[in-house]
């Protein structure tokens, strides 16, 4: 056991943790963020998905002293109380079913958006195809990033209009 | 033994009311509030807030009175206590709407508490897509029987009779004198109804009130959100797999190897040293291993060094060898006994034209998207399980038999969980935990890894078929012989004592296994000589086995529609009709039973179906194209248990290496009155991919010794990029016939699981015109088939 100190949701958090632990056990166990979920421990499935420095990683399988960047779990999204688009998309979407799977579809469509904030019905189904869900909301997920990527390029053309007004 | 000395704050939450709810009302704070002041009788045995509290024991609710259902409370808001479950289909949102209708109040001013033993009455869980068919009933009929007390409690303040009064929104006004005014809440805020409901089981709970008849219904009908949606893309919601306990351990299985082994000897020594190490519990061949923390656990089961021996002879076939061993004679456990109409000997001697064919579904699991998992508590002489088990309280009543302790000091806290659909009706985890908790005499939550979940979970029961058809020389379906063989000997009972895993694997025996079933078709279709047998096959190893049969999402459906509703397919080609034409053909004969209303509703779903796709009228297989994606489309239809739905597919057929698209699915669907609309469209969706999925890549691999199937890349299902381009969901809203009274509420979930099998098989025929009569079409096997056929 020794000292590890991680960053997550914009706050310093530090455990006394056996450091080779995967990340999802101390996020789910000691920082009791439990968004992130096991689903399979092999990274096949993506339920476990959190987002380091913005890129979507599989906590199942990510030692934890092999983490350096900035942690983002499903609870950290929202902003001052708003949801972040891909949360309120799935809300307007009606996306989930059981919606256990649903934080890995929700923070990898983030990550999606973020690097490709226009993608195509391929890019969607490729940048997705690892994150499975049992009972198959996929015709909802992709509809749900299609309305998230509007909300996303509207708010950026109306903050664009803002600085250059 | 540890005791309660602080109420979890996640416990508080799931067992007060929603946060959803929490957060707009003011509810929580009033119900808690009550309860900590101790002024309301209410809150001690009939508020979800207080429960936690109470050591125990838990009776039964009584479904015989009206507190046990419905609870209002001072700042005149309603809580609903319901003895259901929720798959993730929204049923809780889809019972608020219903209660808060036919009491009058806003859905927005109520909360539904769901399936914990202890606060709700017994309805049974969830299966068998009832929630909205059956026990809807008896909740809509009590809110009913609550506003008509309270109409009867302010007729009596204002001293007029009822009918004098109108009541909306949960405020009962006088007619003639609008200042007289009362609220639900000033009438019976925060004290109890005390009033006997009838009826002698709890369908029937009942009390005076009629329903409101459906032209009344104004919150029913409407495309409400699911409340439990936020919560569970914010992050908040608290699932069944999330629960933490003062002093809680975990624990982690350790399976036998090989299926059918015996545990010989353990080495403890191999993880007494381990960091966290508590104990190793093993009975029978059932062994866990516990540690403090939940990381140490999954060391701990890997490093836990145990001898096993092999059973004498093989369990179970290999898979690929799995339908030759059910055709084989002897393997059969129940005994032919076909149901006969008409002569169907006859029909065939005499027919212009014969048709036969075999068809082979593999078994396929339920794969739960978490594994099993389940948190016990064995504090103050009680135990308290905490699941996501679909039939709690029947888990509650096998926990106690199994531990032998008595029902009244065994409650299940339902929480949400992973949906599997059928595969919590016998929730091992719940038995392990309490079975670990009772042993270790602190909190226990087990969970099982993916290996174990996909190989040892329940299975949805393989198939073979053999069916023959006979056509006259007008091309009209003359006799129709069915035989389904199912390998489903010792099908899996619901949370039974001696019959889950744990039980199995400690040494239970039933005094005889259960016999399982094979199912017959479900259509309309008008049909004059039909014989249909159905058989049960079994496997050498009855008991231990991975390969144990269970309820998977319309347990025999899919199987048996991928048979039937194909043959009719290929019966059509067989007479050059067109697919649509020939089955409503089948379902135009004029009769005067109940049959011909049903015959009628299920013509309208077909016709419907057709014409949201725009079907081209023509015989299967359309002119085969020369590029590399053939195209075709495919329609399947069922009726069940009062649901009627067709299905259309369309497909695009890669020629070069077998991979199937389907490109495109229209679903008519009549279920009577719809509750939810678009709530009912996401179910069905959900139900028709989860059938594609089926369709197009499962099925569970095993060699002579155990399962192979362990994980997603051993056993790969749907992802994103089978996803259909479109989906159209038709709501077929009922009776063809305005004469009749509107249709009541039926059930939707399973019956769309039906269809898609033969739908996306029909599909594929018509676009290349190779007919596929094994599931599930992988491009491997496709391939093979269009090289056979030289497409």
């Amino acid at each position: 056991m020794s000292n590890v100190t991680l960053r997550v949701n914009g706050t310093a958090r530090t455990v006394d943790i056996d450091p080779s632990t995967p990340l999802l056990y101390i996020l789910r166990n000691d920082l009791n963020l439990q968004g992130p979920r096991f689903g399979c421990g092999l990274g096949q499935c993506g339920a476990c998905t959190v987002l380091v420095d913005g890129v979507a990683t599989r906590s199942c399988i990510t030692p934890t002293s092999s983490i350096r960047g900035e942690i983002t779990t499903l609870e950290g999204l929202a902003k001052d109380g708003k949801l972040h688009p891909v949360q309120q998309a799935w809300i307007d979407e009606q996306v989930p079913q059981c919606g256990f799977c649903q934080n890995g579809q929700i923070m990898t469509a983030k990550a999606l958006l973020d690097r490709t904030p226009n993608p195509t019905d391929v890019q969607i189904r490729e940048g997705m195809a690892r994150t499975l869900c049992r009972c198959m909301t996929y015709y909802r997920v992709q509809l749900a990033i299609k309305r998230a990527a509007r909300t996303m390029r509207a708010g950026l053309d109306a903050s664009k209009k803002e600085v250059t007004a | 033994m540890t005791a309660f000395t602080k109420i979890p704050k996640q416990v508080e939450e799931i067992l007060s009311s929603r946060r959803e709810f929490l957060k707009t009302s003011g509810l929580f704070v009033v119900t808690l509030g009550a309860a900590a002041a101790g002024i309301a009788t209410l809150m001690t045995d009939h508020s979800g807030a207080a429960s936690p509290q109470a050591a125990g024991p838990y009776p039964d609710r009584d479904y015989r009175q009206l507190d046990s259902w419905i609870v209002i409370h001072e700042n005149n808001t309603a809580t609903f206590y319901v003895g259901k479950t929720d798959c993730g289909q929204g049923t809780g949102t889809a019972f608020r709407q219903m209660m808060s209708d036919e009491l009058d109040i806003a859905y927005d001013k109520t909360a539904c508490i769901m399936g914990s033993t202890d606060v709700t009455v017994d309805q049974g869980g969830s299966g068998g897509s009832d929630a909205i068919q059956t026990d809807g009933l008896p909740m809509r009929r009590v809110a009913a029987e609550a506003r008509r007390v309270l109409l009867e409690m302010a007729a009596t303040r204002f001293s007029v009779p009822v009918d004098q009064l109108v009541v909306a929104n949960a405020v009962i006004t006088v007619k003639a004198d609008t200042a007289k005014r009362v609220t639900y809440g000033e009438l019976i805020g925060g004290k109890r109804f005390s009033l006997a409901l009838t009826g002698n089981n709890i369908n029937a709970a009942t009390g005076r009130a009629p329903m409101k008849p459906v032209q009344d219904l104004k919150i029913v009908g409407q495309s409400l959100q699911r409340y439990d949606i936020p919560p569970k893309v914010d992050g908040s919601l608290k699932w069944a797999v999330d629960m933490k306990l003062p002093g809680m351990v975990h624990a982690r299985n350790v399976r036998p190897p090989f299926a059918g082994a015996k545990l010989l000897t353990i080495d403890e020594s191999s993880v007494r040293s381990l960091p966290g190490f508590i104990r190793v519990v093993s009975k029978g061949n059932y062994v866990a291993v516990v540690c403090e923390r939940e990381e140490q656990a999954v060391r701990a089961a890997v490093a836990l060094k145990a001898n096993w021996e092999k059973p004498a002879t093989a369990p179970f076939p290999a898979s690929e060898d799995l339908f030759k061993y059910m055709r084989s004679a002897g393997s059969q456990t129940s005994r032919a006994n076909p149901a006969v109409t008409g002569n169907p000997d006859a029909a065939f001697s005499g027919a212009a034209q014969v048709l036969e064919a075999e068809y082979d579904v593999p078994f396929q699991g339920h794969t739960a998207f978490g594994p099993a998992h389940a948190t016990a508590d064995p504090s103050n002489g009680q135990m308290t399980i905490y699941s996501n088990d679909m039939k709690s309280y029947g888990m509650r009543n096998g926990v106690a038999e199994f531990l032998g302790m008595p029902r009244e000091n065994v409650r299940v806290v339902w929480m949400e969980g992973p949906q599997a659909y059928g595969r919590t009706a016998a929730d091992d985890a719940g038995f392990e935990a309490a079975y670990l908790a009772k042993e270790i005499g602190r909190p226990v939550r087990v969970q099982w890894m993916r290996h174990e979940e996909t190989a040892w979970d329940t299975k949805g029961p393989a198939f073979t078929f053999k069916l023959r058809g006979a056509l006259d020389n007008q091309g009209n379906l003359t006799a129709f012989d069915y035989d389904a063989q199912a390998a489903d000997y010792n099908h899996l009972g619901y949370n039974e004592a001696n019959t889950v895993l744990i039980a199995q694997l400690m040494g239970s025996r039933p005094r005889n296994p259960a016999g399982g079933g094979a199912d017959r078709p479900s259509d309309m279709y008008e049909i004059p000589n039909r014989r249909v047998t159905t058989q049960v096959v079994g496997l050498p190893l009855v008991y231990e086995t991975p390969l144990r049969t269970g309820n998977l999402r319309d347990p025999n459906g899919p199987q048996v529609t991928f048979a039937s509703e194909s043959f009719i397919d290929e019966l059509a080609a067989a007479a050059k009709a067109d697919p649509v034409e020939f089955r409503l053909k089948l379902l135009t004969a004029s009769t005067t039973d109940d049959n011909a209303f049903r015959r009628a509703r299920s013509i309208a779903v077909i016709k419907a179906a057709a014409q949201t796709f725009r079907w081209d009228t023509r015989p299967s297989p359309r002119p085969r194209g020369n590029g590399r994606i053939l195209t075709g489309r495919g329609i399947a239809y069922t009726y069940r248990s009062q649901t009627v739905v067709a299905e259309i597919a369309e497909v695009e057929v890669n020629r070069e290496t077998g991979h199937v698209w389907v490109k495109r699915m229209v679903c008519a669907h009549d279920c009577g009155l719809v509750i939810n609309p678009e709530g009912l469209k996401r179910t069905v969706e959900g139900g028709m991919l989860h059938s594609l999925s089926r369709t197009l890549h499962e099925e569970v691999k095993f060699d002579t010794e155990k399962v192979t199937s362990i994980d997603w890349a051993s056993h790969p299902t749907m992802t994103h990029l089978d996803t259909p381009e479109t989906i159209d969901v038709v709501i077929v809203n009922g009776d063809p016939n305005p004469n009749r009274p509107d249709l009541p509420h039926y059930g939707a979930g399973e019956t769309v699981c039906k269809p898609t099998l033969a739908a996306v098989a029909n599909a594929i025929f018509d676009a290349t015109g190779v007919r596929l009569r094994r599931v599930p079409f992988r491009d491997d096997r496709v391939l093979a088939a269009l090289k056979a056929a030289k497409v």
